[in-house]
């Protein structure tokens, strides 16, 4: 699956190579996992969007008799609410619908800012070393040496849990792995051709930056963003799961396996079907970020 | 090589005393620890005598290095809630996270390098991808949630372990379990692809050229330098793990600093967190050097770049 063979270009004669694009879309094409992943997201992405227009029922809407009526497959089931409801009466479909939203609106959202944080970091330590490279290793160093999940927490018993704050608070703690990736990539291009045309054309820093190594490092960083989402949306999980993240009666995943919690014995699945919806949006993201990472491979790397 | 350890070792030093300040002061950040101490239902009085009694009347710098001098003394304080000393505590927890950890990852270790090495042997071949499919599938799994279904299964429904607590050895099962199923995949494949590279290297041919026995060029020589990579990531892993005992050790109700952490983030228990979170850093910081050490003298192009 690395390079197509003759018949699929358009001209057999034509000595032209593939644009990495094509290239890219030909692998698509043909990497299970990757078509297997994007399709998962897809649909998680469309729940996701759709959350208002898919529920069957308002997920704040609490109904004391309607309490925890199991899914449609157990007996005591009924198609009104397919996967049941919860101790407070409320649909848990809808839940998970509305839950599925903030998950991954969470993920995109810190995944970016992170993303930012960290690329800028990377690019301008990698480019011009010396005293400002040892500032960002120093920056590196320090971030990772904190304990992510701890720090987190009390920054959230501090400042409180809302969407804005978990997100900025993430991503604050979020962004090493991007620079830790750009920054060794971006000195080996310091030395190459490009960057020294760029320079002796006078082209101003930024635009070296940005416009001529930043597109260079643009497949490492969707991958990085990928795995970044999968990472935060088990870290929002897990920090609303504990109590400090979204407050109830928000549908967060998290927050609902807490809330199925007590149940565990009788009603088990009020705790497993919101964990599942994560597990699928963690395979679907796994199976993405290392497809795209097969898709701007070179050829000797893609195999693998 | 003593001055690229010299250089990175002077880095580290300045990132503890950045992460001392950070956790000093962002803690500092939730107003009137004061009036938090003293309760709500205080007077404007008691609010002072409290901010008094705790020194915290005094400038924030001035309350920093008093703190920080203390600390270089060994002293870490007293928790504000049960007055406790703080080292006390951190030596009762950190045998129960260490407990934990190792043997979490140790067992990681014992069942993803046989799988990774495996899969490498067998590569592009079904098992390999089944064992590639199950390690993606382990690591999709959210541990705190499958710290709760492992409960659920064992504690609850089959009540072969105990719920929660670190009394004996049987509390320990489920939590390091868990650790040990975590992120399987990262550590999967990382075997594999350097047995891969291993398996294709020169010398393993000229190995089996000489007729050497199969079991001894796979074990012997591709394994062991497939090996030498995954000490070093599993040293900075070690110090990475100390900070995410967190959730396992709350779902478990163990009291290691995971537990102790949480438990005084919740009560505002401000010298117990920062004892902690400055703990794991000061651990995770020398465990990377002496990863990059051990890299160091494992690999002579990092020494002489």
């Amino acid at each position: 699956m690395s390079t197509p063979p003759a018949e699929v270009r358009d001209d057999p004669f034509e000595t032209r190579a593939l644009t990495p694009f094509q290239l890219a879309r030909y692998r698509a094409a043909r990497h299970p996992g990757l078509l297997i992943g994007a399709t998962l997201y897809a649909l998680l992405a469309l729940c996701a969007l759709f959350a208002p227009l898919l529920a069957p029922h308002d997920p704040f809407e609490a109904n004391a008799a309607l309490r925890l009526i199991p899914p449609v497959w157990n007996e005591a089931g009924s198609w009104t609410n397919v996967l049941g409801t919860d101790a407070f009466g409320r649909d848990i479909l809808s839940r998970v619908l509305y839950g599925t939203r903030i998950s991954l609106g969470i993920g995109l959202a810190v995944a970016t800012f992170s993303m930012l944080i960290g690329t800028t970091l990377g690019l301008i330590g990698g480019y011009f070393g010396g005293r400002i490279d040892a500032f960002v290793m120093y920056l590196i160093t320090t971030k990772l040496a904190m304990p992510q999940l701890v720090v987190l927490l009390a920054l959230l018993s501090v400042f409180g849990g809302s969407v804005l704050v978990l997100i900025v608070v993430i991503a604050a703690l979020g962004w090493d792995r991007y620079a830790m990736v750009i920054r060794p990539l971006t000195m080996r291009m310091r030395q190459q051709e490009f960057t020294l045309a760029a320079e002796v054309i006078g082209a101003s820093k930024p635009r070296i930056l940005f416009g001529e190594l930043l597109p260079n490092v643009m497949d490492q960083i969707l991958v990085i963003m990928t795995v970044e989402m999968g990472l935060v949306i088990v870290i929002e999980a897990a920090i609303s799961f504990l109590g400090l993240g979204l407050p109830p009666p928000t549908p967060s995943l998290g927050l609902m396996i807490a809330e199925g919690r007590e149940y565990m014995f009788f009603l088990p699945y009020l705790m497993v079907i919101p964990g599942s919806v994560i597990f699928v949006a963690e395979i679907a993201i796994f199976l993405l970020g290392d497809g795209i990472g097969d898709l701007f491979a070179p050829d000797d790397r893609s195999t693998q | 090589m003593l001055g690229f350890f010299l250089n990175r070792a002077a880095t580290a030093l300045l990132s503890i005393i950045t992460v001392s300040i950070l956790s000093f002061v962002l803690l500092r950040l939730s107003g009137d620890l004061a009036t938090a101490l003293a309760g709500t239902e205080a007077t404007p009085e008691q609010v002072q005598a409290t901010a008094e009694l705790y020194g915290l009347d005094r400038p924030l710098v001035v309350q920093y290095f008093d703190w920080a001098g203390d600390l270089l003394q060994g002293d870490f304080g007293r928790s504000i809630y049960t007055s406790e000393p703080v080292t006390q505590i951190l030596v009762n927890a950190l045998p129960i996270t260490l407990t934990i950890v190792l043997l979490g990852t140790l067992l990681n270790i014992l069942i993803s390098v046989p799988l990774g090495a495996f899969a490498a042997l067998k590569i592009n071949t079904l098992p390999d991808r089944a064992v590639v499919g199950f390690s993606v599938g382990m690591s999709a799994i959210p541990n705190f949630w499958l710290a709760l279904l492992l409960m659920m299964v064992f504690s609850v429904t089959l009540q072969w372990t105990p719920v929660a607590g670190s009394e004996s050895w049987q509390h320990y099962i489920l939590p390091v379990v868990t650790l040990g199923l975590s992120n399987l995949a990262a550590r999967t494949r990382l075997t594999r692809a350097n047995m891969v590279d291993a398996l294709n290297a020169d010398y393993i041919r000229t190995a089996r050229a000489m007729g050497l026995k199969t079991r001894t060029v796979l074990f012997k020589y591709a394994l062991r330098v497939a090996l030498l990579p995954l000490v070093a990531t599993t040293m900075v892993q070690l110090g990475n793990q100390l900070g995410r005992t967190v959730i396992i050790e709350t779902i478990f109700g163990m009291s290691g600093l995971g537990g102790e952490v949480f438990r005084a983030i919740l009560r505002q228990d401000f010298p117990v967190v920062q004892a902690i979170v400055l703990f794991i850093s000061f651990a995770y910081i020398v465990l990377t050097l002496l990863a990059d050490l051990i890299n160091a003298v494992l690999d002579p192009r990092i020494r002489l770049s």
